[in-house]
């Protein structure tokens, strides 16, 4: 904790902004959640590195001035994954698009979550693939419209976090940026715990998907956060089971991180034994 | 009395392993593929006994991505793999090109395209090698026929992806990955080792990550330390951050090319045998070159004027340095295990290119001495 | 010296390739000798005929393969059909009598030495059949020291296992240097 008055020009690089989202985009409420999350956390800025792929959401790495790594589409983990492993010490955050991170990055995601190597993805799902137009994303849903998806998509959808949950991941949560304080603290338990960590944010594209789909401005897309979700223990879930849970799923700290197994088998190697 | 400790007898593969330790490798990352997993195998256990780390990622693209992220924060990094994987590795070693990540990539060649044939020796992948990510860049490949070269050429391939701030290809072959001969460890400072040029700007002052000095070079600074910087795939202005203004597109990407190709000689390696009087000159490299030396060696000795240049750069290609070599020949005879990648820049290179002819192989076979005697049977006019 | 080329010959399993390697290892380091060896993969490595090249020479050895063997060792049938056309004219074709039938005769000497038998009657182990291999061919070629053999040995299996191997080898060179070539 720190208790210096949050300030985001302490944590961002003025000379790239303006930044290239649309009005009414959601990325921009995800970015203010996460600055305030490593605000409060107190961490040092040295000591973040920030990895994305490619996408709208991708471009949130060059805004902060961490160190950061604007890489290629999908592959952000596997990036992540030698930075963090060649310097465990670091914080290595990861925002990704819902495609980028699970459909071109599918795999990545999986194994990284398999490997429970301390890394916080964070997947900004906006359904849609925004910076190439509007084309449905894994995410997007059975029945929705897309530049792709003129007749509506036949594709189901992941649940990220029953996916997150079965691959391995040791924290996995969800919410919205209508919910940016619970989003802000949830950012702030993925951060810190030790493991991988996946923290799913809904974020509106009021551009593509909204349009699309006829969800409305920005600020009915929001509206929608709200009434569609319910949290986990909720009165509102389980009077309404089907509305879009948000939370914690999975919290878990008996798996061995990947970075600290990996030191114990540097330290065999060192004694000789094979 | 030499010493034994530092004699090995293995594969080529190990030789390309024990020159990347030499170098100071400090991270591998890596996906299993024949005929290169030995080199997979045993930094897996070589790294750990240094601090160094091994990692085994789901697939050939996570290895690049987590070789370019290791080398970002300061270690020197690699990869190995062959033809399917190099394929695989193409958009990352692209993004190395472009943000100028030091780091070495190792192919042992094997039969393509596709999943050909893995099991036996190709050199298939040369122009892969220098074509095979998109777009305008440039790039270097180095390659070698023994092990005391592949040794040294692992060596001097970390000291040019440092010196160069680029990717540098490793191509072996089948060959000489798995067969083993004898290899002398140097001393330590017997081959020179180059370490990361790092800036000496000061924490507080602005660090331009991509600000080439007046000689070109772009010293770096390790992720989690004192400079925060942007580094991205996209064409980017001196801080690293994402520009398409025309004058900076035209400026990196001429930087891209120029570092390199502006370096040619320097980058150049290459050795001869008997080319001081030789009327036949055999180009080649790699096990090819083996090949090569062991047929004019016979050839010699019944008096037959030839010689080998074998090139251990293929990329940046020495084209002034053939031109001059092999400017002399009645003929000049390419021997290569592909459908001749390496001939045609020869032919580009010297004065007169209906001189220069192709002997080759492609049948997963290590190209004979006999073949190649039998093309240069049919360049004297003396039949088969 | 003049070059010595050799190919092994057998089946996956029965340490061909292993005891190619422990022979070239064997010249190259401790009889400072140049020594190539290599073997074919694939198929053939997983219970087809296998084949391991090794070639010796005091001068630079560069193209690695053998295309014509001084020295030829087959301990299956199957690799003694296959490579013993290909063996140089003189030269000596070694095999195993459990496991091979000589039939048509080439141009080279022909030895058969139970040396699988021997191995598993005496030591049990049919583990150490190619170690036993090695040392008939020594005693009968004296192409290396056997010393030489017994110090890559020691540096590559476990000292439980030496006398095991010692032994083997000292059997096979038994049976060879009766048949001196």
């Amino acid at each position: 904790m720190t208790n210096k008055p949050f300030d985001f020009k302490d944590y961002i690089r003025t000379r790239f902004f303006p930044h290239i989202w649309c009005p009414g985009c959601g990325h921009g409420i995800v970015l203010g959640s996460l600055l305030r999350a490593i605000h409060e956390l107190g961490l040092d800025k040295s000591d973040i590195v920030m990895t994305s792929g490619i996408g709208c959401s991708s471009r949130i790495s060059g805004y902060v001035d961490f160190h950061s790594l604007h890489t290629i589409h999908g592959r952000a983990l596997s990036f992540a994954t030698g930075v963090k492993l060649s310097k465990p010490n670091l914080k290595a955050i990861v925002p990704m698009g819902d495609g980028d991170a699970l459909a071109i990055g599918g795999n990545h995601f999986i194994h990284a979550a398999r490997r429970n190597i301390d890394i916080t993805a964070i997947v900004m799902n906006n359904r849609i693939y925004g910076m190439t137009g509007g084309q449905f994303s894994p995410l997007s849903g059975s029945g929705k419209k897309a530049t792709t998806a003129p007749y509506n998509t036949i594709d189901r959808n992941f649940d990220v976090a029953e996916l997150a949950k079965s691959a391995g991941a040791t924290f996995v949560a969800r919410s919205t940026v209508f919910h940016a304080n619970e989003c802000k603290n949830l950012i702030k338990k993925a951060i810190s715990h030790k493991g991988f960590s996946v923290m799913e944010i809904l974020t509106q594209c009021p551009t593509y998907y909204g349009r699309k789909n006829k969800e409305g401005d920005a600020v009915q897309m929001m509206e929608g956060y709200k009434t569609n979700t319910a949290k986990l223990g909720s009165k509102k879930l389980e009077k309404n089971p089907d509305l879009i849970k948000r939370g914690i799923f999975v919290e878990r700290t008996d798996i061995p991180e990947y970075c600290e197994a990996y030191d114990k088998i540097i330290e065999t190697a060192m004694k000789g034994k094979a | 009395m030499e010493n034994k400790n530092n004699i090995r007898f293995i594969q080529g593969n190990e030789a390309c392993v024990e020159g990347a330790i030499y170098a100071g490798l400090d991270f591998f990352a890596g996906y299993p593929i024949t005929p290169s997993t030995e080199i997979a195998e045993h930094l897996s256990a070589r790294l750990p006994q240094k601090g160094g780390k091994f990692i085994q990622m789901e697939d050939e693209i996570a290895s690049m991505g987590a070789v370019i992220g290791a080398s970002l924060t300061g270690k020197k990094s690699m990869t190995a793999t062959s033809g399917p994987g190099f394929s695989l590795k193409q958009e990352a070693l692209g993004y190395a090109c472009m943000a100028e990540i030091p780091c070495v990539i190792a192919n042992v060649q094997r039969g393509g395209p596709s999943t050909g044939n893995p099991t036996h020796v190709s050199q298939g992948d040369v122009n892969q090698a220098r074509w095979g990510t998109h777009g305008d860049h440039s790039i270097i490949a180095l390659t070698a026929s023994n092990h005391q070269d592949i040794f040294k050429i692992t060596v001097e391939a970390f000291n040019m992806a440092e010196t160069y701030r680029s990717p540098v290809i490793i191509l072996l072959d089948e060959a000489v990955g798995h067969m083993r001969e004898k290899l002398t460890i140097p001393e330590p400072g017997d081959i020179q080792v180059v370490e990361r040029l790092r800036t000496s700007v000061r924490k507080g002052i602005d660090y331009h990550p991509y600000l080439p000095r007046e000689d070109d070079r772009l010293p770096m600074s390790d992720f989690g330390g004192e400079h925060r910087y942007n580094v991205t795939g996209l064409f980017h202005d001196m801080w690293g951050f994402p520009n398409n203004n025309p004058k900076v597109v035209s400026e990196l990407l001429r930087h891209l090319v120029d570092k390199i190709e502006n370096n040619v000689n320097d980058i150049n390696m290459y050795k001869e045998y008997w080319l001081d009087d030789a009327e036949y000159i055999l180009v080649s490299y790699g096990s090819s070159a083996r090949s090569a030396i062991h047929m004019a060696k016979n050839r010699r000795s019944r008096g037959v004027r030839i010689g080998v240049l074998e090139l251990q750069t293929l990329w940046p290609f020495p084209t002034e340095m053939v031109r001059e070599k092999c400017a002399g020949a009645k003929a000049t005879i390419v021997v290569e295990m592909n459908m001749g990648q390496i001939v045609t820049q020869v032919k580009n290179a010297v004065d007169n290119p209906n001189n220069v002819f192709l002997a080759n192989r492609i049948d997963g076979q290590l190209i004979s001495p006999t073949d190649i005697k039998t093309v240069l049977r049919m360049i004297q006019g003396k039949g088969v | 010296m003049d070059r010595l080329r050799l190919v092994f010959s057998g089946s996956g399993g029965q340490g061909v390739i292993t005891a190619a390697i422990i022979l070239a290892k064997a010249a190259a380091i401790f009889e400072n000798k140049n020594a190539i060896q290599s073997q074919s993969y694939g198929a053939a490595a997983r219970g087809g005929a296998t084949r391991s090249d090794i070639i010796i020479d005091d001068a630079e050895i560069f193209f690695p393969k053998v295309i014509q063997p001084n020295i030829l060792v087959s301990l299956t049938q199957e690799s003694y059909s296959t490579f013993a056309p290909i063996i140089r004219p003189g030269g000596l074709l070694l095999v195993d009598s459990k496991y091979v039938t000589i039939e048509k005769k080439v141009d080279a000497k022909h030895i058969a030495l139970p040396m699988y038998n021997t191995v598993m009657e005496k030591i049990g182990k049919p583990i150490v059949f190619n170690i036993c291999m090695l040392g008939a061919l020594v005693g009968i070629s004296q192409l290396i020291r056997p010393e030489s053999i017994m110090k890559v040995l020691e540096t590559t299996i476990p000292k439980d296992f030496m006398d095991m191997n010692k032994k083997a080898l000292d059997l096979g060179m038994k049976m060879g240097e009766k048949n001196r070539y």
